[in-house]
């Protein structure tokens, strides 16, 4: 019950005939989300996952079950702009979500909206832009700065609201690798840093290794969740639901099907290396 | 097409620059008004000088401002022809056939000039030394009395803002589309009139529906940072006047008086 985000048995369908007859976008949802936590919502197009994130800081409210917020429920609209303050939403166009024609002045757009004194806006903003990296874009014109940058604006846009979660909506995927990576780093650090809770919804399960927990949607349900470890040793069930396994552990998956005895759990490059020359190591010592 | 709108802004830290937008503002709209009052040349050179100083205050290049009138030779030539040609009072200077050019013609035809100069030079001063977003803002702050009409003057300036703001973006992608079709086979540069405007449908049609999506997209965006309109929202950026604010007024109502003043010393030469 002390879960900073409780979501208790969610469905949601859209009030339109078309959407009726193909089920509920959401199914019986069950998911809690503890402080502090860094969760990776995976599931390919159509699985639900950004639905379900939209019912985070109630974008959406639940048709059937609810969520709550640090025990507010979302369907209170009394609590409507405190949930949206704790739990900030990135989306994945950098373009469609700065509202204002210069970086700072942007990342002000929330605070201002929470009416906080103008003294402490300028506080907020020049911290969260040094805290994503920007400071120095702080008069820049957004349009001219790089997709991964734009993201780091949006980024720090939610961060001067103080918030204590961040939901990032595929915030990568309209990024080439360096941006994808820029976004990552400063994401992967505020969790450390600051204890942030981020909720990031993804279909690159390189991305998703980053996290302490994976979620795996399948039409609407919860098909698998654990550890990165637990979730990309189960191949074959991924497979099934048409997501790819990062490289790295189904290279060792084949491997090991073809009999090379590899540790099931390997997620990243260097691990996959390591596990190899260990390997190797081993057989030269052997002859 | 990439320098319309947003390049007319020029950060700079100078008196103009510093100087609370409201003021600016409505000192500006009352520049153009003194523009037309002067009926002798004394005033009118007032005028241009005190133009003159403005731009040396603003610290831009002389050569920006001059590019700012630019546009409007055209109207400018336009407008003195009319009154050289059709001022028939005065003493005649050329007569040939249905062609009559009388001083008076073209003294107006100076003045008409020169005012539409200096109404130009002096706007364009104003959005020179004013960020887009700060022009909006004040704005905002200047059109406030007419809440008490109903009139939603927050909502009108954020318009304002996000429209400045996806200028640059809806330009980008107009030229993305524009490559798109023509890699296509679009053919957007040959035929008449109807047929190139035809051959824009299948430019505009497609810039329409993005637009659309991310208007969608921006609302989604704005709601999740608890925007809910203009209604206890604060500003970081306040505005304040400062006692070079009100000196500056003074001396702009000084000018207008004086500029009235002359009207009655000096014979008119209009």
């Amino acid at each position: 019950m002390n879960a900073f985000i409780c979501a208790e048995k969610v469905r949601f369908h859209y009030d339109n005939r078309a959407d009726m007859l193909s089920g509920p976008v959401l199914d019986d949802i069950d998911l809690n989300i503890e402080r502090g936590e860094f969760v990776a919502i995976l599931g390919h197009n159509g699985s639900g996952k950004s639905t379900l994130a939209k019912h985070f800081n109630a974008m959406l409210l639940p048709s059937g079950g609810r969520v709550l917020v640090s025990g507010r429920d979302t369907a209170d609209q009394n609590e409507l702009y405190e949930i949206r303050r704790m739990v900030g939403m990135v989306l994945q166009n950098p373009d469609n979500q700065i509202v204002s024609t210069i970086v700072e002045e942007d990342v002000a757009f929330g605070p201002e909206n929470l009416g906080v004194e103008p003294s402490e806006i300028r506080r907020r903003v020049d911290e969260a832009l040094k805290a994503v990296g920007m400071l120095e874009y702080r008069e820049h014109a957004p349009h001219k700065l790089s997709g991964g940058q734009k993201q780091r604006v949006a980024i720090a846009g939610v961060l001067a609201m103080q918030p204590e979660c961040i939901v990032l909506d595929e915030p990568t995927s309209m990024l080439d690798p360096q941006g994808r990576k820029e976004v990552l780093d400063t994401i992967s650090r505020l969790n450390r840093e600051r204890g942030i809770t981020i909720v990031l919804i993804t279909h690159f399960m390189e991305e998703a290794v980053l996290a302490d927990r994976v979620v795996v949607l399948e039409n609407g349900r919860i098909l698998l969740q654990g550890h990165p470890r637990e979730v990309f040793s189960d191949i074959e069930r991924l497979r099934q639901v048409g997501l790819d396994v990062p490289q790295p552990a189904e290279l060792c998956h084949q491997l090991r099907r073809a009999g090379v005895p590899l540790p099931e759990d390997v997620l990243t490059a260097e691990e996959c290396v390591e596990a190899l020359s260990l390997l190797l190591e081993e057989s030269y010592a052997g002859n | 097409m990439r320098d319309i709108a947003l390049g007319q802004y020029f950060p700079g830290n100078s008196f103009l620059h510093r100087m609370d937008p409201r003021v600016k503002m409505v000192l500006t709209f009352l520049y153009i008004f003194a523009v037309f009052i002067p009926r002798n040349w004394v005033g009118l050179c007032g005028a241009v000088a005190f133009l003159a100083i403005a731009v040396l205050l603003s610290k831009l290049p002389v050569k920006l401002v001059l590019k700012s009138i630019k546009p409007v030779i055209p109207l400018v030539l336009i407008t003195s022809a009319l009154n050289i040609f059709y001022v028939s009072e005065g003493t005649a200077v050329f007569e040939w056939w249905v062609i009559h050019i009388t001083t008076k013609g073209l003294i107006t035809a100076s003045f008409i000039a020169i005012r539409i100069i200096c109404l130009i030079a002096g706007s364009s001063l104003l959005t020179y030394t004013t960020s887009p977003t700060t022009l909006t803002d004040a704005l905002e702050r200047l059109l406030s009395p007419l809440k008490i009409v109903r009139l939603d003057v927050h909502e009108l300036a954020m318009m304002m803002t996000i429209a400045l703001r996806f200028i640059p973006t809806l330009i980008e992608e107009t030229d993305k589309i524009m490559s798109a079709q023509k890699a296509r086979g679009a053919d957007l540069e040959s035929g008449g009139p109807m047929q190139r405007i035809r051959a824009l449908v299948p430019i505009v049609v497609p810039l329409f529906v993005s637009s659309f999506r991310r208007a969608s997209d921006l609302a989604t965006a704005m709601e999740c940072r608890c925007y809910r309109g203009g209604m206890g929202r604060t500003r970081m950026k306040q505005m304040k006047m400062r006692a070079a604010d009100i000196l500056s007024a003074a001396v702009v109502l000084a000018v207008i008086a004086a500029l009235f003043a002359l009207n009655f010393f000096i014979r008119p030469v209009l």
